[in-house]
């Protein structure tokens, strides 16, 4: 067992965990948060993603014990009350059915827009399209995510 | 902005999904809960000679291991097959013995033989690995096409030569005799490749048993949480249906794998009673691969003749079907009774036969996938065409063109009476928006660019929301496939619908308060949708065969007509006017072309206070209705896939796909328009990217996502897509008839179909990947003369 202290979502949390603790588990078990998804063991499908000191990581392939000290934002510290603009977006294109690859299609669409933004490069719907190359969605056929995140790319 | 049926209503249930407060099963955590882990055959067929536990049970934290042989001695009864085909001499299907823990032999690789219940799930997998088995390996049977050969090992013995049963559809000698007169005949042979569903939510159960009560609860990824719990009670005697609760809450996408009550969930609610603790599984992605049921693995030989008209005047199928190491819940019917009476596409045919082998292999088993049978039958029926088409030296439009079916209702040879469509407009819709006058420019400019274009049709009809009860019946389904709704208004006029219906990503909490909404005139904010929890909904059939709208919505809408009877009967007694010039809009319930009125609440409060309701009327405002439609639906499409292929390594690039959709009436373009999207990508999953591939030992080589190939963004295109409405199902009250499983069942063959164009050679088998592809163009190059 090991001791981790990191935030999460704005809080100080704490926790003892076996070392082979995966932050998606420690999310998900510990704390209980449970937007935070599992689709995959091989850290293919991004249902997991979420944000680690500002940059998209997939929790699954993460030991917790590794990001001690460490900021993690997930779904559910995505939203300030409002609705964020992507999540706003996923629901104004039609994005989601089943939801389940939602969560980390949103961290990762949120990271795509901030960093071609932070860069001043213009973000296609190709650049979308290879930007998710580490999101799986069974569901949609990717047409309305992909329009929903150029949506939200105009309003962040 | 209207909410009513026909607008495009954002999702109600978004809200939870897009912030992370869904409430999938593996949220879900009970008090006192261990977890399930299984021991799992590594051996694709193999006897289980021994099971030696006493590592697993020496673990700290292990509860327990049982087998199959303590699962069986307390009565847990068999996983059947709940639809009897029959042999074409009259014998029945040959049904292995299935139980959820193996006790004599294990069949495919991932069979499972014991399970271990621990205080953790990584514990529970630990332990699960310290179970000892003694096998003692057999011979295996990986592929089809090898189970029917003289001396192949026997995978059940009441199976001989492993085959299931040998069925035919139609009239074999007309078939013969219309060949036989044919001017032409195209002949192919065809494999439709195996897939698995992969919802990207794996399976996962929770059990709890009440020992006080005698009472189970499961939690359960399901499609179908009655139907679980029909099965779980009547053949595998689980517990009596009043002692059984299944909720199936959030699910995170079906696709049919969910449809199925699997050896997981019995085992865990086994096993909750056993060790008197909530148990719960979770399956990781492997587990996935190997144990839900995959879909496809047809093996086909078709021939079709055409007259000097180039009319068709007959068609032959023989078709070799997979349906792996046990039969499956529904696996009989798929390449029976959704596969063959399809056949005859949207074309007049006279004359079809087809026959139908199944048998056992040593793989998972095989049942349905989204449109489950249908997509089998498209594929060899467009592919058939096209080719003819090549073959014949015709545009492959006009071919379909002078052979479609032009009036309705139309009976083909093979079961189905079609009852709505407009083949000709449909078609004109896709080659207008897929612009195939400018096609050849276009291929002229790709050519330029060292690129070689194509074009690719395929216009299919399915049949949706499987009916009526009594004929499926007759065919040997095992259960109704009615539907039930309640609608219930409470004393402040807000309504609850109660389905039968389950939504796994369609969208029910919008589109089916979207149509209360528009019945009732009220804001859809008022409306809320009830499903999922046997304790709360009546009864139900559940969601697949894209039968939500053609049979669940109609349940509501029948419901609904009874409120409205009732509704209307209290207001002409509450404002002294006839029922018959009572009106409902705009919130209120009217005297029309009176200023008389109620406003809808207080007709709900008057119908619950129950001071002043006409004699004999009971109180309260709620009312059931069960639907058994009188007829499949029939929707069709017209698809067209146009394609680049780089001839230098085979790669192709979908550059436009078009698809033009008649699901008759529309309730949300913005979910009909999902759904499309979706279907299509997984029909150019299977026409590009995805294999289910076993090596001669029954191994799975494609168990992860690693190996297996899903559909990614950059795989596949922005879609163009639109809808015909002018041919409304005359079946159920809304006209509508399913939009499910278009997508997949249309697009393989318009893909494959567009590449062959493109490369010259109709010899390309799916999934159609650039090294197939590149082979392919190869073999179709004239060879150098020596």
């Amino acid at each position: 067992m090991t001791t981790i202290n990191m935030t999460v979502n704005g809080k100080a949390v704490s926790g003892d965990v076996p070392d082979q603790t995966l932050l998606s588990e420690f999310l998900r078990e510990n704390l209980r948060l449970t937007g935070t998804h599992i689709g995959c063991d091989t850290s293919q499908c991004g249902a997991c993603v979420v944000h680690i000191n500002g940059r998209p990581v997939k929790s699954c392939s993460t030991l917790a014990v590794s990001l001690d000290g460490a900021d993690v934002k997930t779904i559910e510290g995505v939203s300030n009350g409002e609705l964020h603009p992507m999540q706003q977006a996923f629901n104004d294109n039609h994005g989601l059915q089943c939801g389940f690859c939602t969560p980390g299609m949103i961290m990762t669409g949120i990271d795509m827009v901030e960093r071609y933004k932070a860069a001043g490069k213009p973000l296609t719907s190709e650049a979308i399209r290879a930007e998710l190359e580490g999101n799986i969605c069974r569901c949609t056929g990717y047409h309305n995510i992909v329009k929903s995140i150029e949506d939200a790319a105009t309003k962040m | 902005m209207s909410t009513g049926i026909g607008a495009p209503v954002k999702r109600k249930e978004d809200k939870r999904f897009t912030t992370g407060k869904g409430n999938y099963t593996d949220d879900i955590r009970k008090e006192n809960q261990a977890y399930a882990a299984f021991v799992r055959s590594p051996h694709a067929h193999a006897k289980v000679k021994g099971i030696d536990a006493s590592a697993a049970l020496a673990m700290d934290g292990v509860i327990e291991v049982l087998d199959g042989h303590q699962l069986t001695g307390d009565g847990i009864g068999n996983i059947i097959c709940g639809w009897a085909v029959n042999s074409k001499d009259g014998s029945p299907m040959n049904m292995g013995a299935w139980s959820a823990l193996a006790t004599e032999k294990v069949r495919y690789v991932g069979d499972a033989v014991a399970v271990v219940i621990a205080e953790t799930q990584a514990l529970a997998r630990i332990a699960a690995e310290a179970v000892e088995v003694d096998y003692e390996i057999l011979p295996v049977i990986a592929h089809v096409m090898n189970a029917m050969a003289d001396g192949a090992p026997q995978i059940h013995e009441n199976a001989p030569g492993n085959q299931i049963y040998d069925w035919e559809l139609g009239d074999e000698a007309a078939t013969d005799a219309g060949l036989a007169s044919a001017a032409h005949i195209t002949s192919i042979d065809l494999t439709n490749n195996r897939l698995s569903p992969n919802p990207m939510e794996p399976r996962s159960a929770i059990a709890t048993y009440d020992d006080a009560e005698e009472h189970y609860t499961l939690y359960t990824t399901s499609q179908n949480p009655h139907v679980a719990r029909l099965v779980l009670s009547a053949f595998y005697n689980v517990a009596p249906e009043n002692k059984l609760r299944v909720i199936a809450p959030d699910v995170g996408g079906g696709f049919g794998a969910k449809i199925y009550i699997y050896p997981e969930e019995i085992t865990c609610l086994w096993a909750s009673m056993k060790t008197n603790r909530s148990v719960k599984w979770t399956s990781d992605r492997a587990e996935a691969f190997i144990t839900d049921a995959h879909g496809r693995d047809h093996v086909t030989t078709a021939k079709m003749g055409f007259d000097a008209n180039n009319k068709i005047v007959g068609f032959k199928v023989d078709t070799v079907a997979n349906l792996g190491a046990y039969m499956s819940l529904f696996s009989s019917s798929v390449p029976t009774y959704l596969y063959a009476p399809l056949l005859s596409g949207q074309y007049d045919i006279q004359n079809i036969h087809c026959n139908v082998r199944t048998y056992y292999t040593n793989t998972v088993p095989v049942d349905a996938y989204r449109g489950a049978g249908r997509p089998e039958a498209t594929y060899l029926v467009e592919r058939m065409m096209e080719t003819a088409a090549r073959e014949l030296g015709m545009d492959p439009a006009e071919l379909r063109r002078i052979n479609f079916i032009q009036s309705f209702p139309h009976q083909t040879p093979v079961l189905m009476a079609y009852d709505a469509g407009d083949f000709p407009k449909i078609l004109d819709m896709a080659q207008g928006s897929a612009d195939v006058a400018g096609f050849a420019a276009r291929k002229a400019e790709a050519a330029t660019r060292g690129k070689l274009r194509g074009l690719g049709y395929s216009t299919f009809i399915e049949a949706c929301g499987l009916a009526p009860s009594k004929a499926a019946g007759s065919l040997g389904a095992g259960v109704g496939l009615w539907e039930s709704a309640e609608v219930r208004v409470n004393p402040v006029g807000s309504i609850e619908i109660l389905t039968g219906s389950h939504s796994h990503g369609q969208g029910h909490e919008t589109t089916f308060a979207q149509i209360v909404a528009d019945r009732f005139d009220i804001p859809i904010e008022g409306v809320s949708i009830v499903h999922g929890d046997t304790d709360k909904v009546q009864f139900g059939m559940g969601t697949y065969g894209s039968r939500s709208a053609p049979v669940g919505m109609s349940a509501v809408v029948k419901a609904m007509d009874k409120v409205e009877a009732k509704v209307k009967k209290i207001a002409a007694h509450t404002l002294e006017a006839s029922e018959d010039d009572i009106v409902i809009e705009g919130g209120q319930v009217k005297v029309a072309g009176t200023d008389k009125a109620m406003a809808w609440h207080e007709v709900g409060l008057a119908a619950y206070i129950a001071h002043n309701l006409p004699d004999g009327m009971e109180p309260g405002l709620k009312e059931t209705a069960f639907f058994d439609p009188v007829n499949f639906s029939f929707p069709s499409g017209a698809f067209i896939c146009e394609v680049e292929v780089d001839p230098d390594t085979g790669e192709v690039e979908i550059i436009q796909f078009t698809s033009a959709d008649d699901f008759g009436t529309i309730i949300n373009p913005l979910i009909v328009e999902g759904q499309v999207h979706g279907g299509v990508t997984q029909g150019i999953g299977q026409a590009m990217l995805e294999q289910v591939i076993y090596d001669d030992d029954g191994q799975l080589l494609t168990g992860s996502y690693m190996d297996y190939t899903m559909p990614r963004a950059a795989d596949v295109p922005s879609y163009n897509v639109s809808h015909h409405e002018g041919s409304p199902s005359p079946n159920n009250p809304l006209g509508v008839k399913g939009c499910g499983e278009a997508g997949a069942i249309g697009s393989p063959p318009a893909v494959i179909n567009a590449i062959t164009d493109a490369i010259g050679n109709n010899d390309l088998a799916m999934p159609a990947t650039p090294q197939a592809v590149w082979r392919a163009l190869q073999a179709a190059k004239p060879v150098a003369a020596e």
